[in-house]
């Protein structure tokens, strides 16, 4: 390695680095526009989506298999907890997948807005009632476990509150695509509703750390659970996951199909 | 540009006040504040206690109330498109009308907030926190009222959609709005609450413009 001093490099070869520089991101600029307009084709976005499908629905159903045998039968109960314990195992993917689904609803808001993605919206409009619907399995489960745990049903701590409203957020999001007749405007103001609700984010996940409160803290954080725990979690974690991306994919198919339903009766009313 | 921004506030003022001003809202905050005692009962000990949240639950629905207007009259008889139209960009037109909503409405209503209280037996010790925690944090519902107001602005029944979009957003400030009066306050006293709220604010005013900026402009594509 020549060691240059950094006052030696001439103006010169600076510009001449920056330009290079320049250049290159230019062209990786162009290779992710050029990926995303690749994949706002609908047509090839749908073939893609057919042949992930039946793969992802069958990674899915086995680690389900997988991981509700580990977490329902050979893990061990927990010698507070006892076999209450398994309710864990599907309450808390369901509370992560809620808020990870509102973050990538989000996220695929901000492309739209951005770079006028045309799948973008329809990614963001389906991602909706799915995270609504895991962060409801996410409160029933909660609850459930809340009651031989902390003797209630419900208790207006943090996390409970947060998670409340979470699903509030969802609704509000949800109510938007509902209101609105024409789906250009329904899209052009849901895309805000989701990136502002999305600063509640951040105080929804650690709302249990700022605030200390009856529900635990995230487990994972400080490596606090048993790895005979940990491993049919994180197993039960992508079968969600995977779960989750079966349905998405499906929903944003529905989506684009609607939409050319809509084009044909539109065109056909205009041609009569 | 700074005259027009003034100017916009000054129209809006004017027009809020020639339309009744704070007036139907300060009727509901009264109307509310006659319901607490016949929903909860009149002991004086339990109204003292429950007083800064409700007299702060008052003020959310008050200001509530008003959103639907923010944006919707000017929709409707076309001048919002004028007003887009000008050379003031859109996103300083909308925190104009939030900041004119502040002055006409959510001051008003917080200003009057909290002597209110002391119908429902608040300490008079805690007034003068509550009062400051009301100033600061109206501003914060103002401009979140403004995006909901802008979201809504062309659509006809946007009378239950409004609360479902203002009221997640206004728990934070409802939170270190109460936590400035709350019992358990540390050595610091009610200052980090305040200074959150504070925080609060002042993301809401870099949010808001944008955010109702975009809302519009979904209504003018």
């Amino acid at each position: 390695m020549i060691n240059v001093p950094a006052r030696s490099i001439s103006d010169r070869a600076l510009s001449t680095l920056n330009a290079s520089f320049k250049a290159d991101r230019d062209l990786r600029l162009k290779g992710y526009s050029d990926a995303m307009q690749f994949l706002a084709n609908p047509t090839i976005f749908m073939r893609l989506a057919n042949a992930v499908l039946p793969w992802a629905w069958t990674a899915a159903a086995l680690c389900f298999a997988a991981g509700l045998y580990m977490a329902l039968i050979s893990s061990p109960t927990d010698y507070q907890k006892g076999e209450t314990v398994r309710i864990m195992y599907v309450h808390v993917p369901a509370a992560w997948l809620a808020l990870f689904i509102y973050v990538l609803m989000a996220v695929a808001s901000a492309v739209a807005l951005i770079f006028r993605h045309p799948l973008a919206d329809a990614a963001a409009k389906a991602a909706g009632p799915l995270g609504a619907v895991f962060c409801f399995l996410a409160l029933v489960t909660g609850a459930i476990w809340g009651k031989p745990m902390w003797g209630t049903w419900w208790v207006w701590d943090a996390r409970l509150t947060s998670m409340f409203i979470l699903m509030l957020l969802y609704l509000a999001y949800l109510a938007i695509w509902q209101a609105f007749d024409d789906p250009h405007l329904a899209a052009g103001l849901a895309r805000v509703v989701a990136l502002v609700g999305v600063i509640m984010v951040p105080i929804i996940k650690f709302s249990v750390e700022w605030w200390n409160t009856l529900h635990q803290p995230a487990s994972l954080a400080k490596l606090a659970i048993d790895p005979a725990m940990l491993w049919p979690l994180l197993l039960m974690a992508l079968a969600y996951t995977l779960f989750f991306l079966c349905l998405h994919l499906t929903a944003i198919g529905n989506e684009i199909t609607a939409r050319k339903l809509r084009a044909a009766r539109l065109k056909a009313i205009a041609s009569t | 540009m700074t005259a027009a921004f003034v100017a916009l506030i000054r129209r809006d003022l004017l027009l809020s006040y020639r339309g009744g001003g704070v007036g139907a809202a300060l009727a509901f905050m009264l109307a509310f504040l006659v319901m607490i005692p016949l929903a909860i009962g009149p002991d004086q000990e339990t109204l003292s206690r429950l007083a800064p949240g409700l007299m702060w639950l008052a003020l959310l629905l008050a200001v509530l109330l008003t959103t639907e207007r923010l944006f919707q009259q000017d929709w409707d008889d076309g001048s919002l498109e004028l007003l887009a139209m000008a050379p003031l960009p859109l996103e300083l037109l909308c925190l104009a009308k939030a900041l004119a909503h502040w002055l006409g409405v959510s001051l008003p209503l917080a200003i009057v907030a909290g002597p209110l209280g002391i119908l429902l037996n608040l300490p008079v010790d805690r007034l003068a926190v509550l009062l400051l925690g009301m100033v600061t944090g109206s501003l914060a519902l103002s401009l979140i009222a403004a995006i909901a107001g802008a979201v809504t602005a062309g659509l006809r029944r946007g009378g239950l959609l409004i609360p479902l979009l203002v009221l997640p957003l206004y728990v934070p400030v409802l939170i270190f709005g109460l936590a400035t009066t709350g019992g358990d306050l540390g050595p610091a006293g009610a200052t980090p609450s305040l200074l959150v709220l504070a925080a609060i604010v002042l993301i809401t005013l870099v949010l808001q413009p944008w955010a109702a900026a975009a809302a519009l402009r979904a209504y003018f594509r």
